[in-house]
């Protein structure tokens, strides 16, 4: 029997939150974390966590599994299971609503802070904006984000300043449209994070880039739009 | 009101994928107070799981493709039940649809002139079925689905949409003539309920892929919009239709895009041999879904399965090379490599038909209008009620859907629905209030729930209902064993009515919603089996072992199932183009 270790807290009935163990039968199959909190909520109906595609694309089940943030659908227990014991908390940094339910209203937030949409006031052509491969290519690595907050909630400065630094998911975004061919307002993004806290915050930790599911860098995303502030200050 | 807050707007989006951020985007725009209740944040919404493309005649890859090809294409696909009016509309205008996409940021793939990258995928021609394989599905890599989802919601918050995220639709509040007043919802992270009015409420609600044991869908296609639909007493149409993908990995039931064949990939048995090949002489791999799905059974049940089992067939990708997978196919291999422990580099996926899409659902009008069909056998509008997407029956489907189709027809009458609503809005919309008696009774179910004693856990349920569809509702259907399915759904309603609530906690209690869910999927369910029942004949989806041929003389109809008294009527098949004269039935070959 697997040991399960979960991070309960029901604001309604408990002045503080706690460990609950569960014991799981495996039946020596290596399913995903999720497949177990499924079971488990079977089990007890009380126990509460996001999901929906379960296939690692929409980014509901963000969680911290032993040690380490990354989606429940995606992690299987062999990359997650130490010493026989499964601990499953939420994702750190960010205010618990219930169990593994996190309110992301600040993550979200940096998000929308960024504009994370095109902005291109020049008439649109009839047909659509040609873009080369090579323009195109620089988006790979950066619109593939599904906006699960493990980076975000696994960096010590977004932990810090929450409010003020946008942390490597909202920064990844903001590049995502800094490195858009078709995108017009380069200037008006760049002062809109040319402060000390926006970008400068980070400090290079890659934490981020380690617990991504699906393998993107922010770092280096942070590091362009660094030049970038840079070129245009000089 | 008594008892329950009520928030007002001009128009409610009920449902924050693909069609309900289009129609809501639109009426936003506008102007027009709106709202989108969506019981999950809007990019968690299944459409962020669509991978091959969003078809439609942009002549990128060919300069000389014609809308005209793509409307004959669906016509046929849909096995002559779709609506022909609304094929048009949506072939028509897609391009248009397509290229604002574009201009908000859409992150498509390239062909080396800097167009939309366009792949063929199944069921595709030029002239009319007469110039072979077409190559029309735009694509952002195998993502498109995320990029066009995450696309329309940067949308939606730059035009400062209204969202009430993680909240849940209950019940429709109907007023005294039977028209459309809004919704009562669940806010889930408070548990309070609200009386959300509007002049007009959009049911975006999606598909139900969860009725099935096996689905591609997400957990949260539970079918909410036609379930609610049902307990107003509003019909369905074509609820019998559902599309089993051909290639759900097996085991996990994970989608894996039919643009894999699009790109040169194809289907083996255990002899290794390219079995589509027999089936489908001239399109083969790239067959109609359906077509393909009937296939892959057969192989399956004739003895030539993969696996010890020998229960799925394997999905070839590896002479295509891992650049070429790296490039166009790149989130297929993250899938394999996860759920299917294959690496299509070196191996091919174990794949199996799989639940996908509903082709089914409310019957609408080109405009999202929702329709219901009286005494007499004529159309009548429900005031105040519309939809889009797969929650909606308009019909561009009919019996079968082609891959890309999904996409466009969500952006297309999205958009429909919010440019008709903004007509309507201006012009003036009145209707009466709901009276407290009308809001209470959209309060009874959840009343219930939340006073249950005892009953039976939600999941348990859930399991039981999807291995009776599952069993007697499949790939291919017979009478006497639909027959025995729907006594045995019939056993399951009280049981499903009586569902435990296991929690009555307030907080993000989602065991409430999983019961109201499961609810839901019990609607759609019944409907499904009552109608598949009925329709004597074999029509794309619909495979009867007992009536093998397509009887155009009796079943050249949408079904239409009312839920008042369980009734299956039909109702005629808009054969109307504007542009031409109308597609007549053929004998379906691939």
């Amino acid at each position: 029997m697997l040991n399960v270790s979960i991070y309960r807290y029901n604001p309604e009935v408990d002045s503080e939150p706690y460990m609950q163990d569960f014991e799981f039968d495996t039946q020596g199959k290596d399913v995903m974390v999720l497949d177990v909190l499924e079971k488990l909520k079977i089990e007890d109906p009380t126990l509460v966590f996001r999901r929906s595609c379960r296939e690692g694309v929409c980014g509901s089940d963000g969680m911290n599994i032993s040690g380490k943030n990354g989606l429940a659908c995606v992690t299987p227990l062999s990359d997650a299971v130490k010493k026989n014991k499964l601990v499953i908390r939420p994702l750190p940094g960010l205010p618990v609503i219930r169990d593994l339910v996190i309110d992301m209203s600040q993550f979200y937030a940096q998000y929308e802070k960024i504009q994370p949409y095109m902005i291109n006031n020049t008439p649109a052509p009839a047909i659509e904006r040609l873009q080369s491969q090579e323009e195109r290519a620089k988006l790979d690595g950066l619109y593939e984000c599904i906006l699960c907050a493990c980076c975000s909630t696994a960096c010590p400065s977004f932990w810090w300043n929450p409010d003020k630094f946008i942390g490597p998911s909202g920064l990844l975004q903001a590049y995502r449209f800094l490195a858009d061919s078709r995108d017009t307002a380069t200037e008006a993004r760049l002062a809109n994070l040319d402060d000390p806290f926006s970008v400068f915050r980070c400090h290079g930790i890659m934490n981020c880039v380690q617990v991504c599911p699906k393998g993107l860098n922010p770092t280096k995303a942070i590091g362009h739009i660094r030049d970038m502030l840079i070129r245009t200050a000089t | 009101m008594a008892n329950i807050r009520t928030m007002t707007f001009d128009a409610v989006i009920v449902g924050g994928g693909g069609s309900g951020m289009r129609a809501a985007l639109q009426l936003a725009q506008s102007g027009y107070k709106t709202a989108v209740i969506t019981k999950v944040f809007p990019t968690r919404s299944h459409t962020v799981s669509a991978q091959g493309g969003i078809t439609c005649a942009i002549a990128s890859d060919d300069p000389n493709d014609q809308w005209q090809w793509h409307m004959y294409d669906t016509i046929k696909g849909a096995d002559f039940i779709g609506d022909q009016e609304a094929i048009e509309y949506m072939c028509q205008t897609g391009p248009e649809a397509i290229f604002e996409l574009e201009h908000m940021g859409l992150p498509f793939s390239r062909t080396e002139e800097g167009r939309i990258y366009q792949r063929p995928f199944g069921g595709q021609s030029k002239d009319f079925g007469k110039g072979g394989q077409a190559a029309r599905t735009c694509a952002a890599a195998d993502r498109t689905g995320h990029a066009l989802l995450h696309t329309l919601y940067q949308g939606n918050l730059k035009n400062e949409t209204t969202f009430l995220n993680e909240w849940f639709a209950v019940d429709i509040v109907k007023n005294s003539d039977n028209a459309v007043v809004g919704v009562v919802a669940l806010n889930i992270e408070t548990g309070a309920t609200v009386y959300v009015k509007s002049k007009a409420t959009v049911f975006a609600t999606g598909g139900a892929g969860r009725i099935y044991a096996s689905t591609t869908n997400a957990h949260i296609c539970t079918g909410d919009g036609i379930g609610m639909a049902l307990r107003a007493g509003f019909p369905v149409q074509d609820i019998e239709m559902w599309q089993f993908h051909p290639t759900g990995i097996h085991g996990a039931g994970t989608l894996v895009t039919e643009g894999c064949r699009g790109e040169g990939g194809y289907l083996v048995n255990k002899d290794g041999e390219r079995f589509m090949e027999r089936y489908a002489p001239n399109a083969k791999d790239l067959a109609g879904r359906d077509v393909v799905a009937r296939s892959m059974v057969l192989e399956i049940l004739e003895g030539r399965g993969c696996g010890p089992d020998g229960d799925h067939v394997y999905l070839k990708l590896d002479h295509l090379g891992e650049e070429t997978l790296n490039a166009k196919l790149p989130g297929i291999l993250e899938l394999s490599r996860t759920f299917a422990h294959a690496d299509p580099v070196k191996e091919p996926i174990p794949v199996v038909p799989t639940c996908h899409y509903m082709m089914g659902g409310i019957p609408t009008n080109v405009n999202g209008q929702a329709l219901t069909v009286d005494a007499e056998g004529n159309d009548e509008v429900i005031e105040g009620f519309y939809a889009c997407g797969e929650a909606a029956c308009v019909s561009v489907h009919g019996a079968n859907r082609l891959g890309g189709n999904s996409l466009l027809d969500l952006v297309v009458f999205g958009r429909a629905s919010g440019m008709f609503i903004e007509q309507q809005l201006r012009e003036g919309i009145e209707l009466k209030d709901a009276s407290e008696a009308d809001i209470e009774a959209a309060m009874a179910g959840l009343n219930h729930l939340n006073n249950s004693t005892g009953g039976e856990n939600a999941s348990v349920l859930r399991a039981e209902l999807q291995t009776i569809m599952q069993n007697y509702f499949g790939v291919f259907r017979r009478g006497d064993f639909m027959q025995e399915g729907i006594t045995k759904l019939a056993a399951l309603r009280p049981r499903i009515k009586n569902v435990a609530l296991g929690d009555k906690s307030n907080a993000f209690n989602t065991s409430r919603i999983e019961a109201l869910e499961l609810q839901n999927l019990f609607e759609v369910a019944e409907a499904t089996a009552i109608t598949a029942e009925a329709r004597t004949e074999s029509r794309g989806a619909h495979a009867r072992e007992d009536f093998q041929e397509r009887d155009d003389v009796n079943w050249l109809c949408h079904s239409v199932f009312f839920p008042s008294d369980k009734r299956v009527g039909k109702r005629g098949v808009n054969f109307n183009l504007k542009t031409r004269e109308a597609f007549e039935p053929q004998i379906r070959t691939y």
